[in-house]
This record gives structure tokens, C-alpha cells and sequence, in this order.
């Protein structure tokens, strides 16, 4: 091929060919972020929580005249009876907080009584008997909380000691590397003996290190509905907003007065989605935002190569008229494209990778994997030979005749 | 000599279409996308309060045990003061006006019938918070230092609120149900929500949340009202009971009034003296110089409201603006030197190059004009949809005129930045050989 050809040509058009490398690799650099940021969001978004969701269904309710405690208790064990008699709930129960709610509450864990000992925040749940089940945990070691374990909010607050403890699977590899936990215990309130491990249970939103995600506990507490949610179960996911309005209807159906609402009501699919609806947001416009970048970078390829095709209008001719093929004249416009796009991908993935390391220090993102860059090179060059396809075959349709021509 | 130029680029510009929109679609996408990015980061890190925000000062304790070891992303304890220290600082009155406050939602019952009851947000805070934030009142006023001391149940209403419950805003000496107590109605303030709202906890909703009511601090704390927002305890021996009263556990907002640089410094003085105090006390165990004092907007900075993603998409839509303006750059560099004929001629008659130079900016002023105008448009859409994202500073998300000039500006100043090197290679052409060619 006439590479050398093509370079020297390119040699006398050096500001701008250099200004179409520059484009293409800074598109290229930025690209291939706007991929790994998208990538990161979207994987963020598909994390288990390792509950449940497509049966859940939780229900708000807030006490404006709340009464005695032992009134509330009374009210909430009433409430959940009719919850659980409501047709296609298979269980009910209040539970503080909820995933993907608005609240999150954190306990200091320690390995050791002493007060000096160290301790690391850990996100707690409570819940009633039917949590787990209602939750759709699995168990991984140990066994569930029995009905004897629970102990009301106050106790627990007050200073209950021996209150048991299920944890995470990840807190228990945390806490105890290579261990069992089960049988072992832990300090939050009090000594808690751990009886059972769950195979994964995050913390209800995020908060603090990435790692953290995975860590969370929950303890076995009667609340009244004032403290929690109620979290139904719903056997046939297609009948969850049927579900809710029987549900709201059944608590309006007496007790005190109380703000009951398909405000607080939701599926727990939907409550996701809220959670997660500025990462789809940032995806999206990281989306549009390459494909502006894209099209803009296409658009200057297509503005220069026809320039150049304009300007070559007669040293096309020549070509042609001593022989060269419409096909020559064509891949030469595209030889030359390929050969800038070439140099603005070299140049942009040591862009990419300046951009992730400026990314990396000042958010929490990780490194810029590989695999990436490939695929931002393949991006750019088939960019590239889109874009220059209409200014090359219009160099080719230029009839030999020109060279004949005087200007 | 203007208008000439200005017409000469109109017949270039018109004569090349296709290249023209090509090159203001491009400045026209970079900035609107950058713009919209600016106007959201201009809005989210403006003064909430001008005028006053100088005389605004909060001090900060570090009453942390040594070692005390906080998550990599969970909120500074220190941040809020415990209720001792508060009420220690509040009662040295050190500074021209003190006030502590914590914020608390609760559930408002309207005096008429028939009407749902609804949460709202307020403030709990000592006496002086009125005349420290400079709030506005319509009708009656605030509470005395006395009210403080005794715990008196009254409330200061903010307009809506009081509308929202009574009907209306003149309302002083009737009685608003809230929670689960009854307060006497002494004060109505017109409506204010600073936004960001610097003086609430850093956990909350900031760009959103708006105070609707105002209760005496002691209120909240002898009936133990809900409160928003961080409570970092790291006690661990009295489990049992201080609560908020609790000297290991940080809720309450402090501010200041500081009216002169002397005042400042004797204050910052006064800080540190105090954390020597409680350290020798035995309280506190960190360097009584971790005490420290902000300024309203020195808070707001060390606090750094502004999310890491719209700091993101800043730079997404600056890179971007850059993108296309290598793209203008190339394209004009394209154009001008297509008219090495015509430059050459005009060059041959007499133009210096500065004219040359000056002809082919204006040029490319006016791409940035036309570009700036879509520019705009492409900004409102883009800050149209920034007010439908769910984020709680949307709705802040609105030109003012100053960005709306600016828009025009940036666009005027990357067109004309873009033609610098196609300019100065356009009248660097050597009109001899050009001439000649032809």
C-alpha cells in the first residue's frame, strides 16, 4: 500500500490531521470512562440484596395519636392479624428499617466487652417473629431466631443482655475469618450470642465503604407499628398492588386515628427502583453524553475529509486519468482516516488512562479495566470509516476529465 | 470598517452553508451542555445568605475520644455539638449573638375540621436565631431568653404554615397543635428557605428542606422531641440514660454573630481556651486545637454539599465543550485556507494581516453568537431537565441573568479562542505565490 504516500500528503496538512488525532483521542479517552462509569452504575444497580423483592410489599403506617405503648403493641398485633388473613399474604411483620427505605441505623460491634475495645459501625435491622421468612432469607449456618428470643424495642434499648443475633455472611467472615460464626458471640447491646448466619443481607442504603454493603445484623424485636413498616409477603407477585389497596383498606378498618396512605405504600420492586433512580439518571446522560461526543467527532471527520476531497479535487484527476481505479481512489480517503483515527487511539488510550488515575483519586472508582480500551478503539475506528465513507466516495465519482481542467 | 467585516463574514458564512451549521451546532452543544452543568454547580455553591452570610461564624469542639475511629463515609460527629458544650457557649455569650438549634419534623394538625393532619419540618433553637439569620417577622415576634430558661410552649409559625393551619397568617395568640403538645402562637415570619440551608444538619436534604416553624430548644429537650439529622453517640459506659442531655453524644447546631476581624479572632482564642478547660476537666482528649471556627461560606466549602456527580457532569460537559471546540478549530482552519485566493487579493490591495486577523475573528464571533443562542436553548432544555431529576436541588436549577449573559460570553470567547490558530495561519498565507498559482 502507498502508506508512505498518505503520510507524506498528511505531512503537509500537519495542523490540521493533528487537530483530527487530538479529537479523536480525546473523544476516545472520554469514551471509554463514560463506558466504565456506566458500567459501574449498572452493576451497582443489579447488587442482590439478598431479599426477596419481587413478593414484597411494604405499608407505612404513622401514629397521630399514638396512646400507650401497650395500646400500640395491642393495635400492631391486631393490624398484623389481619394482614396475615388478607388472601395471597403469606406472612406480615413490622420491621425497622426497611431496604432500600429512607432510615438506617447503625450499632458499634466490638469482639469484647471492654470499653477500650475496638468497634465498627454495623447496620441493624429488628423485626418481628415471621422477619426472615416474611424477607425470603436463606440460611447459610446456625438456625432462625424461636418465638421465645423476641424482646420488645424498650428492653432491647434498656439494656436486655443476651439478646441473640443473626448476621450477615459477609460480617461473619469480617468478624471471624475462616471460622463459624454460629455459637459465637458479638457486643452491640450488650453480649449477643450470633445463633445463625444469612447467606447475604445488605445494609437497607448505603452508607460508608463499599465493603460495608454487605455487612448487616438483625435482632429478634417485637415493634409496634409506630417503629417500623409492616413488610407483607405476597405469594403472586402480579397481585401485589391488589395486595396494598386490600391492605390499606383492612387498616382503616378501625383503631385511632392514623395517617394511612398509598403514599407510604409500595412494592418493595418499586422502592428499588426510587433508590437506584439517580444512577440510572447518571447512565443515561453518560449515554447521550458519548453519543453527542461521538456524532460531534464524526461531524468534524466528515468537514475536514471533504475539504481535503475538495481541495485534491484535481490531483484526483491526475490519478485517475494515469490509471488508478475508483476503488484506489476510495480506500486511499479511507487508508488516510484509519491511519489518523489510528494515532488518536494510541494517543487517547494514554488519555483514558491519565483521566481514570484523575478519577480514581478524587471519587470511588476503581481502575480503568482493559478491556475497555479495545473496545473505545473499536468504537472510534468504525467511527472513523462511517464518517469518511461519503467524502471518499465522492472522491471516487470525481471523472478523470478534472486533470484536463486548468483550476 | 466593522460593518464591512461583519458583512464579508456573513457572504463566507452564507456560502458555506453546510460547514456554518456544522460549526454552530458544535459550539451550540458544547455550551449548552456545559452551561447547564455551570448554572446547576453556580446555584448549588451560592451564598445562601447574602448580606448577613459574613457575620455568620460556627464554632467547632472535638469532644472525640482519642480513639475514636470513624467509617471512611460516615458523617464527623464533631460536626454538632454536644448539649454541654452548646449550652456551655451559649451561656458565655462571647460573641455579638449566639444561638444553638437542632431540626425536628412533626406531624401538624389544622385547626379546622375535615383537614388531614401532615408532617412538617422546623427548628428547635434558642432565643436569639431570629435576629442572628435576620428572619423577617409579619406579626408578633420570637421568644425571650426567659421562655428558653422555662421551657415556655410557644412557637413562631413561617407564613405558609400558619396559613396552611389557620387560614391565615395574622394568627398570634392562637394555639397550634404539634406532635403531641399544644404551643401558643407568639410569632408569624414571612416564608424563608436559604438554600442551601447551611445551618441544619449536613445529613439532611439540604437544597430542599425548609423550615416551617421555630420552638424554644429547652422544649424539645424536656419533652424529647424527635430530632432530624446525625446523632453520633460514642459513649459507652452510660448507656443507661443522659440521652441527649448526654455529654458523649452530638446533635445541636451552633452559630454566631461576629461582627469584626478582632471579634473573630478573640473568639477563635475563646474556643481553643475552652477545649483547654475541658480537658483539663478530663472531658476532652484531643489537642484543644482541633477547635475550630468557620465562616458561613468556609462551612459550606468544608462540607462540600455539591455531590460528586454533578462535579462529574462538569467535567463531562467541559470536556465536551472541548471536544467541539478542537472541531471548530479544524474545520475554520479548513475554511480560511480555502480562501488563500481571496486573502491573498484583498492582502495584494493593501490589507495589513491585523486586518486580515480581525476580519476572520469576527467571523468566528459571529459562529459563537448564533452558537451561543442555541447554546441557550439547548441550556433550558437541559436545566428543564435537571428540574425533573429527582435530586433535592432541582428545583434550584433556574438562569439568572448574569448566567444568561455568561452563556454568550463563554460561547463568543471558545469561537473566537477556536479561530486564534486558523486566523493567524490564514494571514500568514504569502500573497505572492497564491496570486501566482491562480
Amino acid at each position: 500500500m502507498h502508506l508512505r504516500h498518505i503520510l507524506r500528503a498528511l505531512g503537509r496538512h500537519r495542523i490540521a490531521a493533528g487537530l483530527l488525532v487530538l479529537e479523536i483521542a480525546f473523544s476516545c479517552a472520554v469514551v471509554c470512562n463514560a463506558l466504565f462509569l456506566i458500567g459501574t452504575r449498572l452493576e451497582r444497580m443489579q447488587r442482590p440484596s439478598g431479599v426477596d423483592e419481587t413478593h414484597l410489599v411494604e405499608v407505612g403506617v404513622r401514629s397521630v395519636t399514638p396512646g400507650t405503648p401497650e395500646a400500640v403493641m395491642a393495635q400492631t398485633r391486631t393490624d398484623l392479624a389481619r394482614l396475615r388473613a388478607l388472601p395471597g399474604v403469606s406472612d406480615a411483620v413490622v420491621a425497622s428499617p426497611i431496604p432500600f427505605g429512607d432510615s438506617v441505623s447503625f450499632s458499634g460491634v466490638s469482639l469484647s466487652d471492654d470499653a477500650k475495645a475496638p468497634s465498627m459501625p454495623v447496620a441493624q435491622y429488628f423485626g418481628g417473629v415471621q422477619l426472615a421468612r416474611t424477607l425470603g432469607l436463606k440460611l447459610a449456618s446456625g438456625r432462625w431466631f424461636t418465638p421465645d428470643e423476641f424482646v420488645s424495642y424498650d428492653a432491647l434499648q434498656g439494656g436486655a443482655s443476651g439478646v441473640p443475633v443473626i448476621i450477615s455472611r459477609a460480617l461473619a467472615q469480617h468478624l471471624f475469618p475462616g471460622q463459624d460464626a454460629a455459637g459465637r458471640t458479638i457486643y452491640a447491646f450488650g453480649a449477643n450470642r450470633v445463633v445463625g448466619v444469612v447467606d447475604r443481607l445488605v445494609q437497607p442504603r448505603d452508607y460508608g465503604a463499599a465493603g460495608d454493603y454487605r455487612y448487616a445484623m438483625m435482632f429478634p424485636v417485637d415493634l409496634p407499628y409506630s417503629r417500623g413498616t409492616y413488610l407483607m409477603r405476597v405469594d403472586d407477585p402480579a397481585r401485589r398492588q391488589a395486595v396494598i389497596g386490600q391492605a390499606l383498606q383492612a387498616l382503616k378498618a378501625d383503631g385511632p386515628l392514623r395517617l394511612i396512605s398509598p403514599r407510604y405504600a409500595t412494592t418493595l420492586e418499586a422502592a428499588r427502583a426510587k433508590y437506584y433512580v439517580n444512577d440510572r439518571a447518571m447512565a443515561w446522560l453518560l449515554v447521550g453524553v458519548s453519543l453527542l461526543l461521538l456524532l460531534v467527532t464524526a461531524l468534524g471527520i466528515v468537514g475536514l475529509s471533504s475539504f481535503w476531497v475538495g481541495q485534491r479535487r484535481r490531483q484526483i484527476g491526475i490519478r485517475r486519468a494515469i490509471g488508478a481505479s475508483r476503488r484506489d481512489i476510495r480506500t486511499y480517503f479511507q487508508a488516510e482516516n484509519f491511519l489518523i483515527a489510528t494515532g488518536g487511539i494510541v494517543l487517547g488510550m494514554a488519555l483514558a488512562y491519565g483521566i481514570n488515575l484523575v478519577l480514581m483519586r478524587h471519587y470511588e472508582l476503581g481502575r480503568l479495566p482493559g478491556y475497555y480500551l479495545p473496545l473505545g478503539a473499536i468504537v472510534l475506528w468504525t467511527l472513523g470509516q462511517l464518517a469518511v465513507l461519503g467524502p471518499a466516495l465522492r472522491a471516487a465519482a470525481v471523472p478523470p476529465v478534472v486533470a484536463t481542467r486548468s483550476t | 470598517m466593522i460593518a464591512y467585516y461583519v458583512d464579508l463574514a456573513l457572504r463566507s458564512l452564507r456560502r458555506s452553508p453546510v460547514l456554518t451549521g456544522l460549526m454552530v451546532l458544535a459550539i451550540g452543544l458544547g455550551i449548552g451542555a456545559s452551561m447547564t452543568m455551570i448554572t446547576v454547580l453556580h446555584v448549588m455553591t451560592d451564598d445562601p445568605l447574602p448580606g448577613r452570610s459574613a457575620h455568620l461564624y460556627t464554632p467547632h469542639l472535638d469532644p472525640l475520644p482519642r480513639d475514636y475511629h470513624r467509617g471512611e463515609n460516615s458523617p464527623d460527629p464533631s460536626d454538632n455539638l454536644t448539649w454541654p458544650d452548646a449550652m456551655g457557649l451559649l451561656k458565655a455569650k462571647r460573641a455579638v449573638r449566639q444561638a444553638a438549634m437542632a431540626g425536628g419534623t412533626l406531624l401538624a394538625r389544622p385547626a379546622q375540621d375535615g383537614l388531614q393532619p401532615f408532617y412538617v419540618g422546623g427548628r428547635y433553637a434558642t432565643a436569639d436565631i431570629f435576629a442572628l439569620f435576620g428572619l423577617r417577622f409579619e406579626y408578633g415576634g420570637g421568644w425571650s431568653s426567659a421562655d428558653d430558661a422555662a421551657g415556655a410552649h410557644v412557637v413562631v409559625l413561617a407564613d405558609m404554615l400558619a396559613r396552611k393551619l389557620f387560614g391565615r397568617a395574622d394568627v398570634v395568640g392562637r394555639t397550634a397543635h404539634l406532635g403531641e403538645l399544644d404551643y401558643r402562637v407568639i410569632g408569624v415570619v414571612a416564608d424563608w428557605s436559604p438554600a442551601p440551608q447551611f445551618y441544619a444538619d449536613n445529613t439532611g436534604t439540604q437544597y430542599s428542606d425548609t423550615d416551617r416553624f421555630f420552638l424554644p430548644l429547652s422544649v424539645a429537650i424536656d419533652k424529647d422531641l424527635p430530632v432530624n439529622g446525625n446523632q453520633s453517640g460514642w459513649g459507652s459506659d452510660d448507656k443507661a440514660g443522659s440521652g441527649k442531655r448526654g455529654a458523649e453524644m452530638s446533635w445541636l447546631q451552633f452559630w454566631v454573630e461576629l461582627d469584626t476581624p478582632a471579634q473573630v479572632a478573640a473568639y477563635r482564642q475563646y474556643l481553643v481556651d475552652y477545649s483547654v478547660e475541658q480537658k483539663a476537666l478530663g472531658r476532652f482528649e484531643r489537642p484543644p486545637t482541633d477547635a475550630k471556627l468557620y465562616s458561613l461560606m468556609g462551612w459550606l466549602a468544608h462540607e462540600n454539599l455539591v455531590p460528586d456527580d454533578v462535579q462529574l457532569q462538569l467535567w463531562l460537559a467541559l470536556g465536551f465543550l472541548f471536544v467541539c471546540m478542537l472541531n471548530i478549530v479544524a474545520l475554520l482552519l479548513a475554511k480560511f485556507l480555502r480562501r488563500g485566493g481571496e486573502i491573498s487579493v484583498r492582502r495584494a490591495l493593501g490589507a495589513r494581516r491585523r486586518d486580515i486577523f480581525a476580519q476572520l475573528a469576527i467571523e468566528s464571533a459571529l459562529i459563537g453568537i448564533a452558537g451561543g443562542a442555541l447554546g441557550l436553548a439547548i441550556a433550558q432544555l437541559g436545566l428543564w431537565s435537571v428540574r425533573h431529576r429527582p435530586d433535592d436541588y432541582a428545583r434550584l436549577a433556574q438562569m439568572d441573568p448574569t448566567m444568561l449573559a455568561g452563556t454568550f460570553v463563554l460561547a463568543v470567547l471558545a469561537s473566537v479562542l477556536a479561530s486564534l490558530l486558523p486566523a493567524w495561519r490564514a494571514c500568514r498565507i504569502a500573497p505572492a505565490l497564491q496570486l501566482k498559482a491562480q
